[in-house]
């Protein structure tokens, strides 16, 4: 927590790899500044190359969605609410007393309990580490691009030509080389609020949940947790504070791991097999 | 909008906003303040669509007809029809273990690791699936046809032929078995997706591609020269499945979540696609016009692959169907 200096999960060192402890990422945007140092660190420390340098013309976020080249994203959302007991002036919208809010929210790959591309993935590159996050082991991936339709989130893509290491799947690492050597994921080690904050799974839990009934007493009515721990992913590693709902954040409000599609296709499938087969029989049959 | 990022661009931005009210390209309308008027996070995607290129759709064409092949090729031997089983089955090995790996590899983003595929064998993923029954197809469908061709030509003494035709007769069993996996399984690759309109038609996937490739290697062997009534009859029963597929489609409509099959480009690639596969074909087949049915069922059934490949385009860009979809 801000204020504990070195002693922050933030910043001290840690043996989680080693103690295989469950880790994970909470973020918070009611103190996040939209600096996007995360971003920056994320490329820094990871090597990630460059992903477009255009204008969205979406607020303050140029970054647009994650993506192959980019691991963290911090959204920029303008909403005509309230924030908090926030006093509403002459200086809001310029026609007196619309409400209106800026949210920041560094958005992340979420490494799901029930993860949709590690379960796709055909060549095993893609595998759960001791903390409990999800890896690909860019050297094993050969771009078959499955991973890539079987997010829930949209957070794994291609790296298409001609970046460096093209034709792999990419996405963020959880900085596993950083936590092997006992340190913090380079976003959270930099966030300057702590709306970022790495610690173990459980602690953070509990913390997140402290902190949504703080907010309500400020009178952030709308603060809720985002980790759908109900639907067949079973929660994520990285969970979010958001305000309002989590559509506006481009969120699905119930993820579904595609694995449970599994059964009524694969019976379909087999269903169709036998039919072919019987009707191919049966024309054989009658016309000899 | 893809201007180098500067002041002067920006000044431009602006007075053009001001001018009409909107910028073009990426971004959102100016008029009426800053709210975002697009759904979700300014109409960004929420899942990724596929990055699949145009061989995808080619193997699902290929695979559809090589594992079909198969089971016709099983069918014909059993009730002596040679000449059939010996054309099926050069169509099931060309196909299937020289066009479709092929395909599949070339659609890699790293061509040069496609034998990592094969360092685990994962049921949970239909990918890693898919290519083990393509490897299994393979693996009988080149030495059920050596054995075909060796036993049908009569090249060696009596011992040796009939152990011939008995490995012929294991290795076309095979095929045929693997060869309707091969056909069908691709329904359940894109079916067990996070895209919307896909998997909102996990059954009926499967239905539909496994039938295609079973018309599809009728109606070719047909175009062949093969004009037997056992084929025009599975021409039939392929049409006749597709028409109630088209059917059940167009009732079976989930509204925003799959209007990807109903709306855009790609829907029309579905619409044109099962029109020819199904009640044309149907139509041309029972006025005796047995080459057209065939040409119409193989360019269908061609269509609707790429336009179901369109359809996750399409939908996987489109934010709304991911929220409506999650109500089903």
């Amino acid at each position: 927590m801000i204020g504990e200096g070195t002693h922050s999960t933030n910043q001290r060192r840690h043996n989680y790899v080693q103690e295989n402890v469950e880790v994970g990422f909470f973020t918070d945007p009611t103190v996040c500044i939209g600096c996007k140092a995360c971003e920056v660190a994320c490329k820094e420390w990871n090597e990630v190359p460059d992903d477009g340098f255009t204008w969205s013309g979406n607020s303050y976020d140029n970054t647009g969605h994650l993506g192959a080249s980019t691991w963290r994203h911090v959204m920029f959302l303008e909403q005509d609410r309230q924030k908090g007991n926030q006093v509403v002036g002459s200086y809001s919208l310029g026609n007196g007393d619309d409400p209106f809010r800026w949210v920041f929210l560094s958005d992340v790959c979420k490494h799901c309990e029930e993860a949709g591309c590690l379960e796709a993935c055909p060549t095993g590159s893609i595998v759960r580490t001791e903390v409990g996050s999800v890896l690909v082991q860019d050297d094993v991936c050969n771009g078959c691009g499955y991973c890539v339709v079987s997010c829930p989130f949209g957070v794994i893509d291609r790296r298409p030509e001609p970046l460096p290491n093209a034709g792999g799947a990419f996405k963020c690492t959880f900085c596993y080389d950083r936590q092997k050597s006992g340190l913090v994921p380079a976003c959270a080690k930099v966030c300057p609020t702590e709306s970022i904050v790495f610690g173990r799974l459980d602690d953070l839990r509990a913390r997140a949940t402290q902190r949504v009934q703080e907010l309500r007493q400020h009178g952030y009515d709308d603060a809720q947790l985002y980790d759908p721990q109900e639907t067949s992913v079973r929660g994520i590693h990285a969970f979010f504070l958001i305000l309002g709902e989590p559509e506006a954040y481009g969120l699905p409000p119930k993820p579904q791991v595609p694995t449970i599609y599994l059964r009524s296709a694969w019976t379909a499938a087999i269903a169709t097999a036998i039919a072919s087969i019987i009707a191919t029989l049966v024309a054989f049959a009658f016309s000899s | 909008m893809d201007a180098p990022a500067s002041e002067k661009r920006l000044e431009q931005l602006r007075e053009k906003a001001w001018q009409e009210g909107v910028v073009p390209g990426r971004g959102v309308d100016v008029v009426g303040g800053p709210i975002p008027r697009k759904p979700g996070y300014y109409g960004e995607p929420v899942v990724k669509p596929p990055v699949w290129t145009w061989e995808i759709p080619l193997y699902f064409f290929f695979g559809g007809i090589a594992g079909m092949s198969a089971v016709i090729a099983f069918a014909a031997v059993l009730f002596h029809h040679v000449d059939v089983a010996r054309t099926a089955m050069w169509l099931a090995a060309i196909a299937g273990a020289v066009l479709s790996p092929i395909l599949l590899i070339m659609d890699l983003g790293r061509p040069h690791l496609f034998l990592n595929m094969l360092r685990v064998f994962k049921h949970r993923s239909t990918m890693s699936m898919g290519v083990w029954i393509l490897t299994a197809f393979g693996t009988c469908a080149v030495p059920g046809v050596i054995a075909l061709e060796l036993h049908t030509h009569q090249i060696f003494t009596s011992t040796l032929d009939q152990l011939l035709s008995f490995a012929a007769g294991i290795f076309i069993f095979g095929a045929a078995i693997f060869g309707t996996l091969l056909a069908t399984y691709t329904g359940v690759l894109i079916g067990a997706t996070a895209i919307p309109a896909w998997f909102l038609h996990r059954t009926l996937l499967p239905i539909h591609f496994g039938t295609a490739g079973l018309g599809s290697a009728a109606a070719l062997l047909e175009l062949l020269g093969h004009r037997i009534s056992a084929l025009n009859f599975i021409g039939f029963y392929a049409a006749a499945v597709e028409t109630a597929l088209l059917i059940w489609l167009s009732v079976d409509k989930h509204g925003v979540a799959d209007r990807a099959i109903h709306e855009h480009g790609s829907g029309w690639l579905i619409r044109i696609g099962e029109v020819l596969n199904g009640p044309l074909a149907l139509i041309l087949r029972f006025f005796g016009l047995v080459p057209l049915a065939a040409i119409s069922f193989l360019i269908g059934a061609l269509i609707s692959r790429v336009g179901w490949i369109a359809v996750g385009k399409v939908s996987g860009s489109d934010p709304e169907s991911v929220f409506a979809a999650e109500r089903y």
